[in-house]
């Protein structure tokens, strides 16, 4: 039952989404939109609908169809003064980009020795399980989070989405915000109508527990916590933490969840080798070992190039593994 | 090809006459004179530069001899709210913005200190070919859309035309007008490749017509030629040019032929590609030489004031050299300072690893 309370919505992730953006943009004149089909279209996945007859063509910008060009020319808008928000339209096809993410928007402040900032953020849905077409479905927040001077986010809520695309904007460093597009849509949430934040690099326990921590983001919560109910039949007490900032990294929350249940399980997407799980096991070999009672279980996708959607449910993670991991932690 | 002078914009010839028909841009004797003598500094600079980099004074080095006349002149076309986006060897032109000697020193010499440019419309370096174009195009939509006011010029070579971000760049930077002057340094050679090898087209100025603005060649070894097409260039894009009858600003892009005497960079060594016949041929036309018998033709200088000139630049760089090498290194832990706004907790972490690193070891055992 929905107990909607006064001044909020009940909005999808994607609604969250757009009402995120239409919120900071009525807050701060210099924000701004801009991206392949993202006005008068509204955006592939509906992102920024009604936006561009809201703020009009000079705040919500249909650009020609060049990724490094709607970033490249998105760090000049920043660096001028502005906060550009652009969108690449799936986050596969963000590689003609790479360079002016990596070399320039990660950099800017470095190089300058903190005169000029580049206060941008990308958006672009990510990740699988929606039966796209090749390149539409990949997870690579890990090479986003290996380089210095980006900010990392992915959202699991339609509250998080609001007020982490908020803080996002308002920060002072580029960030990649990574939409789970398996979730745009799959369930509602309350959303206030006020602008509000959500802080980055802060993760979130969703589910607490005393005898495995589950560590995990984006759409892979879900699956997680409907693992962590069914072992709960068996007293299997799951944490689950929702890491939502990938980088900055919350290792105070990872580490005192950690060192509560001692055992561990990292959910994701993306490929296992390289992949954020050997980072979190890394930093939890560094700073928690004489906490650990078992291997740490990685569950993730597989080394592979993202399969056409025949075989996409084989590959991605989904509640069985995740059960199966959680009780051979458990089981150790 | 682009070898001899066609159709492009020229002022001076290789004697420093001017040319049949063409009209001296309006400025005063001591622009002139201060044109002349930053050229002069430029050279001298970079003969240093490179003699510095032999004696392991300084790291790499990109020399900049033969390109004085584009750098300078075009850089001396803008107002003092201008922008210039350079790429990494505009020394000169980033020094008439009000970049000094020493700091360009300090940045070959590996110090990040030497691109704090705070106050001056001058962004940092861009090392990857071509990528500043999409940063002048984006900062000059930004002014646009704010109403800055502000013309930006952007610099890059031959070789960056090859590159998708200069296509992404000039067709942004037409579909949306924006007031940005794209100032092609075509000294012939990217590297070892030459010219004939980036493209087919006759030009590099003739790709503006497929962005939908002007291209315009001129001879970037004559110093008032350049001088003139950058006013132009930046007078279209604020709206108050040739092409401002509905006020309507546009940008352009400059096709400056020119010639790198030198090599790219001191790591580079040219007599594997190219031949002395070649870089002699080109050395008849050193803008140097043509804006001095200019200067001297009209009595502005003559040996007296070319001495003087002489022994000042001699004194600047020298002082220059001195403030470089007498700035203390940067402290280790300067590294972390500007990675983001504050320093993650694991950055923290990281520049005390180091500090107690530093401190158990000292640099003799640490950098060894």
């Amino acid at each position: 039952m929905s107990t909607q309370k006064p001044d909020t919505q009940n909005l999808t992730l994607v609604q969250a989404v757009r009402d995120g953006l239409k919120s900071e943009m009525h807050r701060d004149e210099d924000v701004l939109v801009l991206g392949e089909d993202v006005g008068k279209n509204g955006g592939v996945f509906r992102a920024t609908e009604g936006l561009y007859e809201e703020f009009g063509e000079d705040r919500v910008i249909d650009t020609p169809l060049a990724e490094s060009g709607i970033v490249g020319t998105s760090i000049g808008m920043a660096a001028y003064g502005l906060r550009p928000v652009p969108e690449i339209q799936f986050s596969g096809f963000m590689y003609p980009a790479f360079d002016q993410i990596v070399s320039h928007a990660a950099r800017l402040r470095n190089r300058s020795r903190g005169r000029f900032s580049c206060p941008m953020v990308v958006r672009a849905p990510y990740g699988g399980g929606i039966r796209a077409p090749e390149h539409h479905s990949e997870s690579k927040e890990a090479i986003y989070v290996h380089e210095a001077g980006l900010k990392v986010v992915v959202p699991s809520t339609p509250y998080d989405t609001k007020g982490l695309l908020a803080a996002s904007i308002r920060d002072p460093d580029p960030v990649i915000f990574l939409e789970p597009k398996l979730i745009y849509r799959a369930f509602r949430g309350d959303v206030p109508e006020e602008p509000y934040t959500v802080e980055l690099g802060e993760a979130a326990v969703r589910r607490e527990g005393a005898d495995v921590s589950v560590f995990t983001w984006g759409a892979m919560t879900r699956p997680t916590l409907s693992a962590a109910e069914s072992v709960a039949d068996d007293g299997i007490d799951c944490e689950v933490v929702d890491m939502r900032t990938l980088s900055p990294m919350d290792t105070d929350t990872l580490l005192a969840s950690f060192e509560k249940t001692g055992r561990a399980v990292v959910v994701h997407e993306a490929p296992k080798t390289g992949g954020l799980a050997g980072e979190i096991t890394a930093t939890i070999q560094e700073e928690a070992l004489y906490y650990q009672e078992a291997p740490i279980e990685r569950v993730t996708g597989f080394d592979v190039p993202y399969p056409l959607y025949a075989l996409e449910d084989y590959y991605m993670p989904e509640d069985t593994r995740i059960e199966e991991a959680i009780r051979e932690t458990v089981a150790f | 090809m682009s070898a001899d002078p066609g159709d492009r914009v020229r002022i001076l010839d290789e004697d420093g006459t001017v040319v049949d028909g063409a009209t001296v841009p309006d400025l005063d004797e001591e622009t002139l004179v201060e044109m002349y003598r930053t050229m002069r500094l430029a050279r001298h600079f970079d003969e240093r530069a490179v003699s510095l980099q032999r004696q392991g004074r300084m790291g790499t080095y990109p020399p900049l001899a033969g390109q004085e006349a584009a750098q300078v002149a075009s850089a001396m076309a803008l107002s003092p709210d201008d922008w210039i986006f350079p790429s990494y060897r505009e020394h000169a032109a980033s020094y008439v913005r009000g970049v000094g000697l020493d700091r360009t020193l300090r940045y070959w010499m590996g110090d990040e200190r030497g691109n704090e440019l705070t106050g001056l419309n001058v962004f940092p370096v861009a090392v990857p070919i071509a990528t500043q174009v999409l940063h002048a195009t984006g900062a000059a939509w930004a002014s646009k859309l704010s109403g800055g006011g502000e013309a930006f010029v952007c610099y890059f070579g031959d070789g960056a035309t090859s590159e998708g971000d200069f296509h992404e760049g000039l067709n942004f930077a037409g579909v949306f007008d924006v007031p940005a002057v794209f100032f092609c340094n075509n000294n012939q050679w990217a590297i070892s490749v030459p010219r004939e090898r980036q493209t087919a087209s006759e030009t590099l100025a003739g790709k503006a017509e497929a962005y939908g603005f002007e291209g315009v060649v001129v001879d970037g070894m004559d110093p008032l030629a350049v001088y003139q097409a950058t006013s132009d260039a930046i007078a279209d894009a604020t709206g108050e040019g040739r092409n401002g009858e509905d006020g309507r600003a546009r940008p352009t892009l400059i096709e400056a032929v020119q010639y790198r005497f030198g090599a790219h960079t001191t790591a580079d060594d040219p007599s594997v590609y190219r031949d002395d016949a070649e870089v002699e041929r080109w050395k008849r036309k050193d803008p140097i030489p043509r804006l001095e018998a200019f200067l001297r033709g009209r009595g502005i200088v003559d040996d007296e004031r070319v001495a003087a000139i002489e022994e000042s630049v001699r004194a600047e760089v020298a002082d220059a050299i001195e403030a470089a090498e007498g700035t203390e290194r940067p402290k280790p832990g300067d590294m972390f300072d500007h990675v983001y706004a504050e320093r993650t907790d694991r950055l923290a972490e990281q520049a005390a690893d180091l500090e107690g690193l530093c401190e158990r070891h000292g640099d003799e055992e640490l950098l060894e």
